[in-house]
């Protein structure tokens, strides 16, 4: 027991720099996310194409090749230079902004037909109606699914060990490796990991329950 | 000067033509209303008053502006401001208390003040029989109430023409009664209405005109009586018989 209680500073601040991450890059990602799924939406062409290419492009490789390429591949470039930190925010953001695009577009599409004609005829504009009639609802149906992703995304920073940054991941390695305690320290960090998710978990109920359609 | 005018309306589907070539007339505080079988391309008549869909060819002109003019130089949003519809399915914004819903345009649209905004909401209100549910939201409102909130949610913004799009056919038949008697009242009251409507009574009692629809066609329009009594097509027989 006092290997963890000794452990426990190191790893908390791992903890720390994982809700850093994670809040940034979850936040960025939601805004790609909407963007994307309007793009896609978009009655022009040559703007759906591009959304589709992005989120096909992200969903159909691993997590861990998007960190690689940006983190070495793009600054290979010797054109702009990004620290590990930022290219684990980028890469995390870009990922979940992949896939809260496609939830999003779901989202827009389940809203009845007769929500916009409403909007519409009493003189809303487009964008109006987005934002006033169909985004209010369409996010309140999102909820359950935009749990489900942050979720997916908070457990994928522990991959940005692997580039160096000193997450949750990464101070217990180096704790394992210091302590010869493998067994207790990743056990503490699962522990650690669970406690977080069970928690965002418990918020997202809370909201959802605040906001439903009655 | 007739307020809604309308010139060689055409409208079609891909390659299914609804509406075949269109010509009407409204005048100002007048209430047509349209009958005809489903599938006549009476309710596509109604939505292309407003543009909630786009016209094949013809021409729709509201209070003189050529709405389906191709070089668009009409603002649509501005013309549907004056437009009011009703739905067949009310189509009420569910996330939205009823006082929220008749308040929404003239707040985002026309910028009127909150508290004004809800001192007319509240008339509406009022006036549709309905001021005690100001707060509840529309999933707890019957069929024939959150109908009467959507005529005060459309009238709101105050508009010079009321499109109604089959109104009471969603409706419990004890529910009929209450919204035609909204209606009847705001025709009462000088609102030019073109009502798209099984309702044969109502079209008879409240209607100036009615028009026959069959087939992409006015096949006959006539005062209501004439039409009802003395029906000059085959078709409109042919309906009359089935439908009275």
């Amino acid at each position: 027991m006092d290997i963890i209680v000794a452990a426990l500073p190191l790893l908390l601040k791992g903890l720390q720099v994982t809700l850093y991450i994670f809040v940034i890059a979850i936040i960025l990602g939601f805004l790609i996310g909407l963007l994307v799924a309007l793009l896609r939406l978009a009655p022009i062409k040559i703007l759906n194409w591009i959304a589709k290419v992005y989120v096909d492009a992200i969903r159909g490789t691993p997590f861990i090749v998007q960190l690689f390429f940006i983190y070495f591949g793009v600054n290979s470039l010797n054109v702009i230079s990004l620290d590990s930190t930022t290219a684990g925010i980028i890469t995390v953001a870009i990922n979940a902004g992949a896939y809260f695009a496609e939830i999003i577009r779901a989202g827009i599409q389940s809203i009845d037909k007769g929500q916009t004609e409403a909007a519409r005829s009493i003189g809303f504009t487009g964008a109006q109606t987005m934002r006033y009639v169909v985004l209010p609802q369409a996010f309140r149906r999102m909820l359950p699914t935009i749990t489900n992703q942050s979720i997916i995304s908070l457990k994928d920073t522990s991959l940005l060990s692997v580039i160096g940054i000193a997450d949750l991941t990464q101070q217990g390695q180096i704790q394992a490796s210091a302590t010869f305690e493998a067994f207790k320290v990743w056990l503490a960090v699962g522990v650690i990991y669970f406690i977080i998710i069970y928690l965002l978990t418990l918020i997202a109920n809370f909201i959802e329950r605040r906001v439903q359609v009655r | 000067m007739s307020i809604i005018i309308v010139k060689n309306l055409r409208k079609s589907f891909g390659t299914v033509e609804v509406l075949k070539d269109i010509n009407a007339e409204v005048q100002e505080k007048e209430v047509i209303c349209v009958i005809g079988p489903s599938g006549s391309g009476k309710s596509t008549f109604l939505r292309c008053l407003n543009l909630l869909e786009e016209v094949t060819g013809g021409e729709v002109l509201i209070n003189g502006h050529d709405i389906t003019d191709p070089k668009r130089k009409i603002n649509i949003n501005k013309v549907r401001q004056e437009v009011g519809m009703v739905f067949q399915h009310f189509n009420l914004f569910p996330h939205k208390t009823v006082l929220e819903n008749i308040t929404l345009g003239p707040i985002k649209i026309r910028a009127t003040d909150k508290a004004e905004a809800g001192r007319l909401a509240l008339e509406l209100l009022d006036k549709v029989g309905l001021k005690e549910k100001a707060s509840s939201y529309p999933g707890e409102l019957s069929g024939g109430q959150k109908q009467r909130v959507a005529i005060a949610r459309a009238l709101a913004m105050n508009p010079k023409i009321m499109l109604f799009d089959e109104p009471t056919s969603a409706l419990d038949p004890e529910m009929v009664g209450d919204v035609l008697e909204v209606m009847k009242q705001l025709a009462k009251e000088g609102m030019t209405m073109v009502v798209v409507t099984h309702e044969m009574g109502f079209a008879r009692e409240v209607g100036d005109r009615v028009i026959f629809m069959d087939g992409g066609y006015i096949v006959e329009e006539n005062e209501p009586n004439e039409l009802f009594g003395n029906p000059q097509h085959e078709r409109t027989k042919a309906f009359l018989s089935k439908v009275l």
